[in-house]
């Protein structure tokens, strides 16, 4: 099959790849080592292939590769790192609200995209714009209450002066808005249980 | 029913404790948030191959031909493996002790079909080749003649003279009977009798990840297959498949994103083995998720009737119980599910005559085995839907018929089984109703209806498995704590509870536990993460072995301050003399203390459940499990008349955990177990017709999403008097099981009929009103 290239870039690195016409997104991610990309049924049935196209989740099993030649990609692990979790990371870790982890980078993605449209959702809007990611593990609740979270902890961040300048950058949040937010939250987030 | 004041809780004293109990953060979340956590599917090698299943594509026929030569000349394709290639090995479903092992050898599934194919999904041939799209196109390439053989695709037609035999001499893969007291005098001492039937259907499990891994043969001549797995211990199984020895099979499990019981069963694992060894390169092979649906095990449909002798005021005086079960085309885990829908038939209900008979026969479907559960479910959509059957027979609040019959502490499952722990049926039920606050009002078109459900669920295997753990503890240089432990972590916190309980023991805080798990040659084996059993025997293990630390530290800690060991304690990664907190040795340096004078500071121990004999299989009677979880779903639910839609509008869920080890994941089991069984009810069905799916994708087979039930009101009660670690008990599968049976009680409540068959969809409300419609 013929194959022709590409340049994609995927959280901040830019690739050149020769593709095959049908290839998707999430493959070419995947095949790229964007592992964070979790491939659940490639027919867009589970979002949890979710990343940002130029600014817009979509599920990247239902674009082909080609379409988007050219464009600025971020995935869940763009976000955040382990070292520099993004807040809503932050907000899913505790809360409760990851169990198996496989529906989590998906989740995430959607759950900024909200966000970033409606930083202050009620639930049956966070509900509605997680309709498109399946969980099996945790019913929904503790991933609405992260959603919430994150939301509280995002709202607390943006009213204080040393985030501000961070917005624009995908993903680039100073270390010092975690640190702010942190203390309490976690007394905060095992209140929420019973 | 009318409102409901909680019962109060016995007066339980639990002692304090410092990380056990604590919603903590889990030790594995964050790495799963930031997109960190390698799964099974994201790992490759060099000079990987890709593979592929070759899949019936009949419900029962016999391979008249199966080609393979065009597809093993393609350029870039490595082997082509069929039945004969791998010398006609079997997939060793059977475990020690399971029933009619003898007898039913013959029927264990093969690796490969050999001669006939007797389900639509069964592996034929499998193909490894240097690109996904080449192994692809090498499965087009093997020519297939196949002659379709009569088939069977219900258990009752299984059993008819003359049906298609799956293996010879009948189709019944196993049966149990239960014969305890006097079944005709309690019939006769009964005011009235009611008999019921249910049914239930397939299931998919329908995790997230799908099945997956990769091996390869290591410098050792090891096969190393990293694999999402329950199991890690099939790797005994296939090295018999192999016929290498046992040490030469490595399974490296993965942090699994999902197995609800059918990770328990062997899937892609056995595939990449035989691939791996014949072509001597890595070897990777991922299902999609329509080859999830067609390969691997599905939820057992069910028939239960119950025929219950009642007095008038609702006590049970007899019950007669039959289950049909449908096995599918192989037993795989069959004969257990049955025993534990059989053992399991009278619910935690006091039933002094009794007789259970059950059997499970094989047809030509999809294979059915493990799921949350086991056979749990099923039973409870049996008794708790009669419970709500007889309260109506005998216009009794549901609530007073089930007070009539609870069992206690010490009185005997339908077995003979003595539950040795807190029954706090009761306490959970009416904890749940009450949650449920003002009933919702009619509408002219839209009937509320409510209902409940308490049930019962063994954790722990099955006790005359011998269970057995293993935990391997020690305490570093600088103070932090390893843990080695085979664990497979399937999503429910396993790694992170006995982290939790090892950080509580050793007085340190949980991020400084670190823990190696899921290798079935360097970790510790801890056996399958199935059967709700691994916080019971692997925390318990843990537990084991954390103290053996723990009591090596206070004791040198003690000489050094020159108090008694009674008198110290660990905390904050101290050890700190009790009466006075200003006296410590920081736990650094009572290390290095222990190293010089060559004390050990790890442990490796081993926990053993109660080894008890099997059932007497005239009677049925004898132990099964260790111990039962209690807990009780209650929910609302608004039916439409016209379009029969049922909106679920509210629900709550309480179990006695006997401890929360960590109460967030306790909530996240118990919320996500209730939202599977509601799915349960109200939307999943497998469909075979004929034998063929109907329901092949995500896009027809429908789980529940974001927007379909409203969050559950989840309550934890702590008896404390659980077998586990802390007294805990397991709650994984106990979660799911009231869920189901509280929905159907519920619509029946609304209908003021009872739907026999799940899901209650559109289609039957409409039917159960007397208004069918094509809908």
């Amino acid at each position: 099959m013929g194959r022709t290239a590409i340049h994609l870039t995927v959280n901040g690195r830019r690739h050149e790849v020769s593709l095959s016409a049908n290839t998707t997104l999430l493959t070419a991610l995947r095949d790229l080592g964007y592992t964070d990309v979790k491939n659940g049924c490639e027919i867009g049935e589970c979002g949890a292939c979710a990343v940002f196209l130029n600014g817009e989740a979509v599920n990247s099993c239902m674009v082909l590769a080609h379409q988007a030649d050219g464009a600025e990609i971020v995935t869940n692990a763009g976000l955040g790192t382990m070292k520099d979790p993004h807040p809503i990371q932050e907000a899913f870790a505790d809360a409760g609200a990851i169990q198996c982890g496989f529906c989590t980078p998906g989740m995430v993605i959607s759950t900024k995209a909200l966000l970033d449209r409606n930083p202050n959702p009620t639930e049956g809007e966070i509900r509605t714009a997680l309709s498109g990611n399946l969980c099996r593990c945790t019913g929904y609740g503790q991933i609405v209450a992260g959603v919430r979270l994150a939301a509280q902890r995002l709202q607390q961040s943006a009213s204080s002066p040393a985030s501000a300048s961070s917005q624009s950058e995908e993903g680039q949040e100073p270390a010092s808005e975690k640190r702010v937010l942190a203390s309490g939250e976690q007394e905060k987030a095992g209140g929420d249980s019973k | 029913m009318s409102k409901v004041t909680p019962k109060p809780l016995p007066d339980v004293k639990l002692p304090p404790l410092r990380q056990v109990g604590k919603p903590l953060r889990r030790v594995d979340a964050l790495g799963k948030a930031v997109g960190a956590t390698v799964y099974a599917a994201d790992f490759t090698m060099p000079n990987m191959l890709h593979a592929k299943v070759l899949r019936s594509s009949r419900p029962h026929a016999r391979i008249v031909r199966l080609d393979v030569s065009k597809a093993r000349e393609l350029p870039g394709v490595a082997c082509v493996l069929t039945s004969e290639d791998v010398k006609g090995a079997k997939l060793n479903t059977d475990l020690p002790g399971q029933t009619g092992r003898e007898a039913r050898s013959g029927s264990d599934a093969p690796v490969l079909a050999l001669d006939v194919v007797r389900y639509v999904g069964e592996p034929m041939a499998l193909v490894a080749a240097e690109t996904l799209e080449l192994a692809e196109q090498a499965l087009e390439l093997i020519g297939i003649e196949y002659e379709d053989l009569p088939g069977v695709f219900t258990p009752e037609d299984s059993l008819k003279p003359g049906a298609p035999i799956l293996f010879e001499p009948d189709n019944v893969v196993s049966r149990y009977a239960i014969r305890k007291g006097d079944l005709e005098k309690g019939m006769a001492e009964a005011d009235l009798v009611v008999e019921s039937t249910f049914k239930m259907p397939f299931v998919e499990h329908a995790y997230l990840e799908p099945d997956g891994g990769v091996a390869w043969v290591d410098e050792q001549g090891v096969i190393n297959i990293r694999v999402c797995t329950q199991v890690i211990e099939h790797f005994r199984s296939i090295a018999r498949a192999l016929g290498v020895p046992q040490n030469r099979v490595r399974i490296r499990g993965t942090m699994v994103g999902g197995g609800f019981g059918s990770k328990e069963d062997i899937t892609v694992e056995i595939f990449l083995a035989f691939l791996a060894r014949e072509t001597g390169r890595p070897v990777k092979l991922v299902y999609t998720r329509e080859e999830q649906f067609a390969a691997t095990a599905k939820r057992h449909p069910f028939t239960i009737t119950h025929r219950t002798g009642v007095k008038n005021d609702g006590c049970i005086t007899a019950a007669q119980i039959t289950m049909t079960a449908d096995s599918g085309a192989y037993p795989y885990l069959t004969p257990y599910v049955l025993l534990y829908a059989t053992g399991m038939a009278a619910g935690p209900y006091k039933v002094d005559n009794i007789h259970v008979n059950s059997i499970a026969t094989a047809t030509n479907q999809s294979f059915t085995s493990a799921f949350r559960g086991f056979g749990g479910p099923q039973a409870a959509l049996g008794y708790e839907q009669q419970m709500d059957e007889i309260a109506k027979a005998l216009d009794l609040d549901p609530l007073e018929v089930r007070r009539a019959n609870y069992m206690q502490t010490g009185d005997a499952t339908c077995t003979g089984q003595a539950v040795t722990s807190a029954v706090w049926t009761e306490e959970c039920a009416t904890r749940v109703l009450h949650a449920l606050g003002e009933r919702t009002p009619d509408t002219p078109t839209v009937k509320i209806g409510r209902g409940f459900a308490n049930t019962f669920q063994s954790y722990g295997r099955i006790t005359w498995f011998h269970d057995t753990s293993r935990a391997w503890v020690g305490v570093e240089q600088d103070g932090t704590v390893v843990l080695r432990c085979g664990v497979p972590d399937i999503g429910a916190g396993q790694s992170n509870s006995i982290c939790q309980i090892a950080a509580e023991i050793l007085g340190v805080p949980l991020e400084r536990v670190t823990i190696y798990a899921t290798d079935s040659a360097v970790t510790p084996l801890a056996g399958t993460s199935t059967a709700t059993r691994q916080l019971y025997m692997s925390g318990n293990a843990v537990t084991m072995a954390a103290n053996e630390v723990r009591a090596r530290l206070l004791a040198r800690a003690a000489k050094q301050m020159g108090v008694a060991e009674t008198e110290v304690d660990l905390e904050d990664s101290r050890a700190v003399v009790t009466s006075d907190p200003s006296r410590f040795v920081e736990l650094k340096d009572l290390v290095h203390l222990c190293a010089a004078e060559g004390i050990e500071l790890s442990h490796l121990a081993q926990f053993n459940a109660p080894f008890t004999d099997g059932l007497d299989l005239e009677t049925g009677q004898g132990d099964i499990w260790p111990d039962f979880t209690f807990g009780a779903v209650a929910v609302e639910v608004a039916v439409d008349t016209e379009t029969g839609q049922i909106q679920l509008l509210k629900c709550a869920a309480c179990h006695d955990v006997g401890r929360a080890i960590n109460p967030a994941a306790v909530e996240g089991q118990i919320a996500g177990g209730t939202h599977q069984g509601l799915g349960y009810a109200l939307m999943e069905e497998f469909v075979l017709e004929d034998g063929f799916i109907k329901t092949p994708s995500l896009a027809e087979y429908l789980i529940p999403t974001s927007v379909d039930f409203p969050s559950t009101d989840v309550i934890i009660l702590e008896s404390g008097t659980g077998v586990g670690p802390f007294g805990a008990k397991g709650i994984g599968e106990p979660a799911l099981t009231p869920a189901a049976p509280a929905v159907a009680n519920a619509v029946s409540d609304a209908l003021g009929v009872r739907i026999s068959e799940l899901p209650f969809t559109p289609k039957r409300v409409l039917e159960a009103l007397g208004n069918p419609s094509d809908c």
